[in-house]
């Protein structure tokens, strides 16, 4: 049974169909890209899972629940964590506080603390500014503190949306160092990306979203040699 | 010593106007709404105050405590019935209900108790305290008040910045879906920010009519504008602006009746709220909102 499970996925803004019934699922322990152009519909995939945006047909099943209408805020506690599209950190709140809001719903202090350490040791630079107001980072640093807030709530499962957005290039090696560092320690990943490249050769596997549908999926090394994804996503 | 008794009761005017401001800056703060039936929660504690000290003959505490609870519920209410159902709608929407809300409290009491004022015995046991031979007279009343105002600040101001529920609040106000992600209950927590802002309108109403002892179902309806003004005046959405704000509305308010014209007095403060704006249009401490682009 698939870890992450959607099927046949509608989803509207307004009058507006924005993902068209898309189904795709996700196994323990993999890195799945979700790729495409702009407005493709990957961001609102993301953000109806994690029930920011309803759903207005299909399902999605999360370790055998059915959580397509489970208010976001429950989704947390059950494993799962999402790194939002520009990061949105609480600028004004310091690093240690948006980190320790990351765990806002787990009560084991003791565990808490050491998902501390354990994001410390992924973002040392996040411990030199602990006491930082989030807002005075740089973009970088911003996204390195959304993911490592999100791995305060030790989720089984992350969602990223563009975590190279906006980054110089030598981010964006960083950030998907560390991407695959969380998921060696045993964190599956959700990860949505512009940077197909990037997000192909860290996946195992990938869908291509366009304009609300799922055109291909397949192995990541596969897709990657594909002319059609070659000529319209990595720009050869 | 005329100058020092003024200062004295423009703080004191000024920290009543403080406790209310409070209500609208955190309701602001993190519903992002402004709550206009605030006013009127301060009149409904002074008559639940009236009811069970003046009318029942029930003691002083027990009042006092049937107040904070009735304000607080009915705060949660107000948010729950009247707003809930409106949240991700237009902001004029929110805005012309809770215009709403302010009449049908004013009217629903009227209809109870009649559009004739009471007469409101001060609630503050505490004497007066006589300074230099009597040439300064602080009445208990604005002892009271001043301390319960400093009182406050310090408690809110850790709540928010030390608990994980008041983390939760400062989160929500920055970005809601964020905090969602964080696992927040965002109703939860407006819900609360109701409940504790209601709860310091039932003090702030206690210690409005334990100094101005006439109490009628528009008793609120001022003093919650001016406390709205005075949440704008220190910056809209900050805590210690609202502090600052209050304070300085009431010595301003009290320096103009004394210095300038009782009449003009009124006009005074929004006068200064205008300019102040003009200058600073985030209010004192406001914060800028860059807006994402």
């Amino acid at each position: 049974m698939a870890m992450l499970e959607i099927k046949d996925l509608e989803v509207y803004y307004g009058m507006i169909q924005a993902i068209k019934g898309i189904s795709f699922e996700v196994n323990q322990g993999e890195v799945i890209a979700l790729i495409g152009a702009n407005g493709a519909g990957k961001t609102t995939t993301l953000q109806t899972i994690t029930g920011m945006i309803p759903a207005k047909k299909g399902s999605i099943t999360f370790n055998g629940v059915d959580i397509t209408k489970i208010p976001g805020h429950k989704i947390v506690p059950m494993g799962m964590a999402h790194v939002p599209e520009g990061r949105r950190v609480f600028s004004q709140l310091s690093v240690l506080d948006n980190l320790k809001l990351g765990a806002y719903t787990r009560k084991d202090s003791k565990e808490i603390q050491e998902s501390l350490q354990m994001v410390y040791r992924h973002f040392p630079r996040l411990e030199e500014r602990k006491n930082q107001p989030a807002g005075t980072l740089s973009g970088g640093e911003q996204q390195m503190l959304a993911m490592g807030r999100a791995l305060m709530s030790k989720p089984s499962i992350i969602l990223m949306d563009e975590p190279s957005m906006g980054l110089s290039p030598i981010f964006v090696s960083e950030i998907f160092e560390i991407i695959k560092e969380i998921s060696e320690s045993g964190t599956t990943v959700l990860l949505v990306e512009q940077n197909a490249k990037k997000a192909l050769s860290i996946a195992d596997r990938a869908y291509v979203l366009e304009t609300g549908n799922i055109v291909l999926s397949g192995d990541a090394k596969e897709l990657m040699n594909d002319e059609s994804i070659k000529k319209a996503y990595l720009g050869e | 010593m005329g100058f020092l008794s003024y200062l004295i009761s423009g703080i004191s005017l000024g920290s009543i106007y403080a406790i209310i401001a409070l209500g609208y800056t955190m309701v602001y703060g993190i519903a992002k709404m402004l709550n206009f039936a605030h006013g009127d929660v301060i009149m409904i504690g002074s008559y639940v105050v009236f009811t069970s000290t003046m009318m029942m003959g029930l003691p002083v505490p027990v009042g006092i405590l049937a107040s904070i609870v009735v304000c607080t519920v009915l705060g949660v209410l107000i948010e729950g019935i009247a707003y809930r159902p409106l949240r991700g709608t237009s902001s004029l929407a929110v805005l012309i209900t809770a215009i709403g809300v302010s009449y049908f409290l004013q009217n629903a009491v009227q209809l109870v108790y009649g559009a004739n004022a009471k007469s409101f015995k001060s609630v503050v046991p505490v004497k007066a305290l006589s300074l230099a031979d009597g040439a300064l007279v602080i009445s208990g009343e604005t002892i009271v008040t001043i301390v319960s105002c400093i009182v406050i600040m310090i408690v809110l101001n850790t709540f928010v910045n030390k608990t994980k529920a008041g983390h939760a609040m400062l989160a929500v106000s920055e970005d809601r879906l964020a905090a969602q992600l964080m696992g927040i209950n965002v109703n939860k927590t407006i819900s609360l920010t109701f409940a504790i802002g209601s709860g310091l309108a039932a003090v702030a109403g206690m210690l409005l009519c334990s100094a101005y002892p006439n109490l009628t179902p528009t008793t609120g309806a001022m003093p919650g504008i001016k406390a709205f003004t005075a949440a704008v005046f220190g910056g809209i959405g900050s805590i210690p602006g609202a502090m600052l704000g209050g304070i300085l509305l009431g010595i301003i308010e009290i320096m103009g009746k004394a210095y300038i014209s009782t009449q003009l007095a009124d006009a005074i403060v929004f006068a200064v709220l205008i300019i102040v704006l003009l200058v600073k249009p985030t209010g004192i401490l406001g914060k800028k909102i860059s807006e994402k682009v």
